[in-house]
């Protein structure tokens, strides 16, 4: 029995298709979603933790591929450079989640990292590139 | 009641000097009313710290040996222009580096110049029998090259546009990312702390008006380009949209790189964060009713910036506290908003300049010439040269 994070993007043709039902039918796979999203350009993206046989666990991301289901390992994380950071904001009207907000007393940029559902929405807005990806 | 510059410089040398942000004096002033604050406030200091394209620096490289004509320049791999004297180049905030595009531009450039970091060199020529040479390729940095001043056409806007996309495309633009059906809103300048919010109608700003620029003494140089004052106000005076601008002038060798800071809109290009405060005298009771301004009270248009026309549609006004609450609504539908300028860092810069003239190390400035109140924006339309 093993656990696996994992981030999930569905594209908008798959959106509506009922893919992680199949995991437990098919696959007797333990899941958790730990978030959950569509994002503006209907992209749906997940945070899900899988628990169970490994090899079951291998033959269900071969599935969710197979559909079109772009799957990636949550062993990352979404990192703000505090050096580099001049706290305007640019990311937090991005951030779907809210993970990234401006703090109401001293307006600097706060990063709720529960929050996140590692979209990678923001990674590309920061004007001094001070949000990376940690793997 | 009436104070002039010279009475607040005299306060500033004795002590004596009563000096608040543009932030403190809201509440200082609705507590004590308008006549009391008149009286007991001095100085005002305002901030912004936001991307500003239109910036630049001014470079003297001293003369090699033997000497060279600068025909074309290059530092860092940034084009300079250099079609002026021998030696010297302007160096602008936007321009993209040949070798490695939007990652690296003037901007970047100017900030690893004040950074004291090593710049390349390179320039080409004709060669002429006074300037013989052809090639050069050296390295600088600040402290090897004659003058180095910042000279920005266009900085400090009153007021500016908020940006949203209302097509079905994330869109790259100097205003930020914005994601498609509205996904989001980004609007910039600092509000109820920006220079020229706080004194719309430029009773106390005006050319020669001693700054803040980068963390150095600047100055106010002239207007700025695009310099609009003849924006729809409201009854407070602040325009509803982008108006008045400033050209400012400084030593770059007395910047700090808190206060300049290179960037890169994805898609767009290089841009330059620049950190801007002004003092604003405390000269009359009118100037308090300015000063006193707040969020609420000072608005914008929400601009689709999707549209690729000079004209864009717009969906209405909101106030700067309904956008840095975080939502406002559009046709609507509740939409995110953020900022692309620091309001952390105005404030940050409001109050060290707010130190520096209680501790005596700033003096106010009376303005040589004012900056006009009425100017004429034109576009640019394709004629031919009958139809001019």
């Amino acid at each position: 029995m093993i656990k696996k994070k994992l981030v999930l993007s569905f594209p908008e043709k798959i959106v509506t298709k009922p893919i992680t039902y199949k995991l437990v039918k098919e696959y007797n796979l333990e899941f958790n979603i730990l978030r959950a999203e569509i994002t503006p350009n209907m992209e749906g993206k997940m945070l899900i933790e899988l628990k169970g046989n490994k090899n079951q666990i291998d033959e269900a991301i071969k599935y969710l591929t197979h559909t079109g289901v772009t799957v990636q390992e949550a062993a990352k994380d979404i990192i703000i450079d505090k050096n580099l950071c001049v706290d305007c904001g640019a990311c937090t009207s991005i951030c779907i989640t809210q993970a990234l907000t401006l703090d109401k007393k001293s307006y600097k940029l706060n990063f709720n990292k529960e929050k996140c559902i590692l979209c990678e929405l923001c990674l590309d807005c920061c004007p001094v590139s001070a949000i990376k990806v940690h793997i | 009641m009436v104070k002039t510059i010279e009475e607040i410089n005299e306060k500033i040398k004795s002590g004596k000097v009563v000096v608040l942000n543009a932030e403190e004096i809201i509440d200082y002033a609705s507590k004590k009313g308008v006549k009391k604050t008149a009286k007991e406030v001095d100085v005002v200091t305002t901030a912004t710290f936001g991307p500003m394209c239109s910036s630049g620096a001014f470079l003297n490289f001293g003369h090699s040996d033997p000497p060279i004509r600068m025909n074309k320049v290059w530092l860092n791999d940034v084009p300079a222009y250099s079609g002026i004297a021998a030696v010297d180049a302007y160096i602008g905030a936007a321009e993209l580096s040949e070798t490695e595009g939007m990652k690296y531009g003037g901007a970047h450039v100017i900030e690893d110049l004040i950074s004291g970091k090593p710049v390349k060199l390179r320039a080409t020529s004709y060669g002429t029998d006074c300037y013989p040479r052809k090639e050069i390729e050296t390295y600088i940095t600040i402290d090897t090259i004659n003058q180095a001043y910042l000279f920005n056409p266009r900085n400090a806007y009153q007021n500016y546009n908020a940006a949203t996309n209302s097509s079905n495309r994330t869109i790259y633009t100097y205003m930020g990312k914005l994601l498609p059906h509205f996904g989001n809103a980004n609007f910039s300048t600092s509000g109820q702390l920006s220079p020229l919010l706080n004194d719309p109608y430029y009773r106390t700003i005006g050319i020669g008006t001693r700054i803040f620029l980068a963390g150095s003494e600047g100055y106010v140089s002239w207007y700025g380009t695009q310099h609009n004052p003849g924006a729809e106000r409201l009854a407070n005076g602040t325009p509803q949209g982008p108006a008045g601008t400033l050209a400012v002038i400084g030593n770059l060798k007395e910047m700090s790189a808190d206060y300049l800071r290179a960037c890169t809109f994805r898609g767009y290009g290089v841009s330059i964060f620049m950190g801007i405060g002004i003092p604003i005298p405390v000269i009359d009771e009118e100037m308090v009713e300015f000063l006193r301004v707040k969020n609420e009270d000072i608005y914008t248009e929400i601009i689709d910036y999707s549209v690729q026309r000079r004209n864009k549609p717009s969906y209405g006004k909101v106030n700067y506290s309904q956008l840095r609450s975080g939502k406002i609504k559009i046709n609507g539908k509740s939409v995110q908003t953020a900022p692309i300028s620091s309001y952390s860092k105005a404030l940050e810069i409001a109050n060290v300049l707010k130190n520096k003239i209680k501790n005596g190390e700033f003096y106010l400035t009376n303005f040589v010439a004012p900056i006009p109140l009425e100017e004429n924006f034109k576009n640019l339309d394709i004629l031919s040269r009958e139809e001019l």
